[in-house]
């Protein structure tokens, strides 16, 4: 389970993991949601160097082009579009759902944490081909052997921007 | 990366989500919510890479065509994971600036007509 030598991968895969676990925990503990956001921007940067680290290099470029891109500007778009950053706007006063969902969250990390050792005990590096994140190699699986599930993933992106331009219109 | 075991990514993503959960659940701004949401989905992201990279259940299989298509299934599930993430935000988005031009309020706690 645990490494027996400390490695310098280990000790960069240490820094990576301990900003993001620091920024996710931001996301929720902010109580302004700008920034809330520029921690989630700050989650998926160090994600994206997760996933080089991984080997999956063109994932990771898409990672920071969409995610940190667009995704975060439209929702940085939107906290604006609605001003919500005045933090008196929104308090967030204390009830029994806080205390609640943490006892519930914590539950839900044990349980899965137990089944986790027993699922993954053994160490063991990696398996797969060293160029198996190359955009080549995706691009080719992605429009031979998944070319049908492109297609459908197509037509539901296109459905989104129809249905989100219908829902922001104000007359239609 | 040499030396980093399996179990460290799968912990790391496994911390994103619960901390995504927890966030939804208490949590009020439907946006923050929607954050959590994404945090959740990047957390399971980088559960299906690391899998991919490590592939715990290679050595059942003996065929290697069948071993090349299966180090990608990994990847391809993030992509598509990511396209509809982006397809799930446009919409997500557009129903909260709907909802805030009927009622001047987006406290989740307070958009309580479904309740019978």
């Amino acid at each position: 389970m645990l490494p027996e030598q400390i490695t310098p991968g280990l000790l960069v895969f240490a820094a990576m993991g301990g900003i993001a676990a620091l920024a996710a925990l931001g996301v929720i503990l902010f109580p302004n949601a700008v920034r809330s956001a520029l921690c989630l921007v700050l989650n998926f940067f160090v994600l994206a160097g997760l996933y080089f680290t991984l080997g999956a290099e063109l994932l990771g470029i898409t990672q920071i082009v969409v995610y940190t891109g667009a995704i975060m500007v439209l929702f940085l778009f939107v906290i604006m579009l609605l001003n919500l950053a005045a933090p008196q706007q929104l308090n967030e006063k204390g009830d029994i759902k806080k205390p609640l969902g943490v006892v519930m969250g914590l539950g839900m990390l044990a349980l899965i944490l137990a089944q986790l050792q027993v699922a993954i005990g053994k160490d063991f590096g990696p398996r797969s081909e060293a160029n198996f994140g190359t955009p080549e190699v995706v691009g080719r699986t992605l429009f031979t052997l998944y070319a049908f599930p492109l297609e459908i993933v197509g037509i539901l992106l296109v459905v989104g921007i129809v249905g989100s331009i219908l829902l922001a219109k104000r007359k239609i | 990366m040499q030396g980093v075991p399996l179990f460290a990514y799968i912990a790391l993503a496994l911390f994103m989500f619960t901390v995504g959960t927890v966030g939804v659940i208490i949590r009020r701004n439907p946006i923050v919510i929607f954050m959590c949401v994404e945090l959740m989905l990047n957390a399971v992201n980088l559960t299906f890479l690391a899998f991919a990279r490590y592939m715990p259940a290679m050595a059942l299989q003996h065929n290697a065509a069948q071993r090349a298509q299966s180090q990608m299934a990994g990847q391809m599930m993030v992509i598509f994971v990511m396209a509809v993430a982006a397809a799930e935000v446009a919409v997500g988005l557009g129903i909260i600036m709907a909802i805030y031009r009927l009622r001047e309020n987006i406290d989740i706690d307070e958009l309580n007509l479904l309740k019978g």
